[in-house]
Formats: structure tokens, C-alpha cells, sequence
């Protein structure tokens, strides 16, 4: 199944996104060999010299380690990926607050409703735009 | 490696009064996937007819690796035209043997896995086919050789969405790092994100040639959306 990419911003942003998705999500587990180039140009069917870029962005912060003549392998440090991880959360948050905001929330209303959702008492459903 | 796939110096292509491509120059460097984009008549097929030798420049001149369109080039262009030449009383398979026996690049295993895998019979004659499984056959035909440069005039316009996806998957998993293709297309979306490079013709000038992500990057745009604003009517 091809991945979906949005308009505004470059696809290899967007493919580097997808697969740190895959590794906090454990599509792709820590120390696991990655799919090659040309096998992740055709799954998301995207240029393979756009996939190498994005791989090389991951490569650069740690997130995947090449071994010489073996491939590409998510890192085995728990630490990298705990990172990204919090880099995630922390973006998840700032856009549900941004977004509540241009809705006229203050993020005390909004952590009030976070609170609701959770124990269930809340009617109202969250907005699921991002 | 650094040398030019496809250079173009000053050329020009005139019918009778009308200049179909103007003092048009660009450079293709080698392995990437480059959409060659531009609103009805700007001169696309034109350029790609004139790499094909099909055509001769009025002026100007236009090289493939190096060749003057010639025997030489020939054997290096992979071309895909508009509209299919294949005898229509020829089987499918019969099409595959006079592309074995015409071109020392075609990959013979390559064509009947891909025909496979797109299900068209092999041994049904071209024109019991529907115009979109012509093309498939086509396509595979062109994308079944081994060639430097691969010059696609439309390759995915007449055929269904998801044959489209296998084609466009057919064009990223047989290409090589040391080959080039050329699409010509109106279907920017559908072809946006396997394209390295764009360039926009019109009027047989060279209006951009950038790349996709730079594109992104700097206006924050898909391909399509800005030639929508470029070409606007």
C-alpha cells in the first residue's frame, strides 16, 4: 500500500516521519535490519534517491546504523529512540494545544477536557484534525 | 558518470510559421526521474521526439550520452510514444519476440513476469485488446530494456488507477542509478512523488526545472499545485 504524503512539505520529511513512526510504533524493532532503499521506494512508492535522503536524515541523528555490506539497521541504543520518542510526544502536544487554541480553549479548558475524556465523563468526542 | 543523459544547446524545432520548442537548453544528469511538464502544445512531445530522432532540429542541437540522435543513441533511448505502433494482427507474445530480436537490451524475463502480473494474456492479439491493456503491453515492452534513457510520453494516461500504481512502481523498481527517465504527463499528482526533478515547458520554453523537494521547501508546494498558478487560464 503506497504511504499517503500531504502537499506542503517535502516527501522525504515526510518519509523519514513515517519510518520513526514505525520504529516507536515497533514496525521496525530496535536492531532489526530495515527494508533497502529500493524495497522502501516501492512500499511507499516514492523515488528511491528520495528514500536515501530521508534514511540519511535518520542515519544522522542515530535513529539507524548502516553495517558495512549488510543494510540498514534501526540503532540498539534505547536512548535515541527514547528521544524521538519525546520529540514526537512533545510536537503531538504543541499542535492538539495550537489547535484547541484557534478553537478558544485556554490550555487550562483543555487540560480539563483531557482529564474528562480520560475518566470517561466527557460526552463531547476530541477533535481529531491535526 | 558526471556526463549529461539528454543536453540540449539552443534548440528549436519550427513547423512551417509555428515554433513548437524555442531556444530551449537544458542538461538531464543520470540516474534520477524527471517529469517533463507543460500545459497541451507546449512542445513535449516535440522535445521528445527530437531525442528519439524522430524529428531534426531547425536548430540547435540535442544529445543523448553524448550522440547526435543516430544509431548510437538509438540503442541507448527507451522510447515510449504517444500513441502504440505495434501491428495490431501481432499476439502479445509475438510483440515480445520483435522486441528481443530489435533491441540486445531487452530483458526477456523481466517482460513476461510484469505482463503477468498485470494479467494480460500472452497469446491474445493486439487488437482484440482494450486501449488500456495495449498500453500496458507497451509499457512493459519499453520498460523491459536496459537502457540510459527512458522517454515516456504519456505513460499513464489511458490506464486504470491501479494499474497506474503498478506502472509507476513497474517505472521505480526496474529504473537504474545510471539511467534517466523522462515523463511526459498531465497526471501530476499520480506521478508527483516518484519524480527527483521536474521541468516546465511552455510554449517551447523552459519556464522551471527544479527539484520536487527543493519545490517544497522553498514555496511549500506540491508540483501540482504550482503549476496550477503557473499555467493558470
Amino acid at each position: 500500500m503506497a504511504w499517503e504524503f500531504s502537499n506542503e512539505r517535502p516527501i522525504y520529511v515526510q518519509v523519514s516521519d513515517q519510518i520513526v513512526s514505525g520504529i516507536l510504533t515497533g514496525t521496525f524493532k530496535m536492531g532489526e535490519k530495515l527494508p533497502s532503499v529500493r524495497e522502501f521506494a516501492i512500499i511507499a512508492a516514492v523515488n528511491p534517491n528520495t528514500v536515501q535522503r530521508a534514511l540519511s536524515e535518520l542515519e544522522s541523528v542515530g535513529l539507524i546504523e548502516t553495517q558495512r555490506n549488510t543494510g540498514k539497521y534501526v540503532t540498539q541504543e534505547g536512548s535515541k529512540i527514547e528521544m524521538a520518542r519525546k520529540e514526537r510526544g512533545e510536537l503531538l502536544a504543541t499542535e492538539f494545544l495550537k489547535s484547541m487554541a484557534a478553537l478558544g480553549y485556554t490550555s487550562e479548558q483543555t487540560i480539563h477536557l483531557l482529564e474528562e475524556a480520560r475518566s470517561g465523563e466527557g460526552s463531547s468526542d476530541e477533535r481529531s484534525d491535526t | 558518470m558526471s556526463e549529461a543523459i539528454l543536453e540540449c544547446k539552443g534548440l528549436s524545432k519550427c513547423f512551417g510559421p509555428n515554433a513548437a520548442l524555442h531556444d530551449l537548453s537544458i542538461s538531464l544528469p543520470a540516474g534520477k526521474i524527471i517529469g517533463l511538464l507543460g500545459p497541451n502544445g507546449s512542445g513535449k512531445t516535440t522535445l521528445i521526439k527530437l531525442a528519439c530522432g524522430l524529428l531534426t532540429p531547425t536548430e540547435g542541437e540535442i544529445r543523448v550520452c553524448g550522440y547526435k540522435p543516430g544509431i548510437e543513441s538509438k540503442a541507448l533511448v527507451s522510447y515510449l510514444p504517444e500513441r502504440t505502433y505495434l501491428p495490431d494482427w501481432m499476439t502479445v507474445l509475438e510483440c515480445i519476440e520483435f522486441f528481443q530480436d530489435f533491441y540486445s537490451d531487452f530483458d526477456i524475463d523481466r517482460a513476461t513476469s510484469m505482463l503477468q502480473s498485470l494479467q494480460v494474456p500472452a497469446n491474445a492479439r493486439m487488437k482484440t485488446l482494450s486501449k488500456g491493456t495495449k498500453e500496458k503491453v507497451q509499457l512493459v515492452l519499453v520498460m523491459s530494456r536496459h537502457a540510459k534513457l527512458y522517454l515516456l510520453d504519456e505513460p499513464i494516461g489511458g490506464v486504470d488507477p491501479a494499474a497506474r500504481d503498478y506502472i509507476l512502481g513497474t517505472i521505480l523498481k526496474n529504473y537504474c542509478e545510471d539511467s534517466t527517465v523522462l515523463i511526459s504527463t498531465h497526471l501530476i499528482a499520480d506521478v508527483e512523488k516518484i519524480l527527483d526533478e521536474f521541468m516546465f515547458i511552455q510554449n517551447g520554453q523552459l519556464v522551471s526545472y527544479a527539484s520536487t523537494d527543493s519545490l517544497r521547501e522553498d514555496l511549500g508546494k506540491s508540483i501540482d499545485q504550482y503549476f496550477r498558478e503557473v499555467f493558470r487560464c
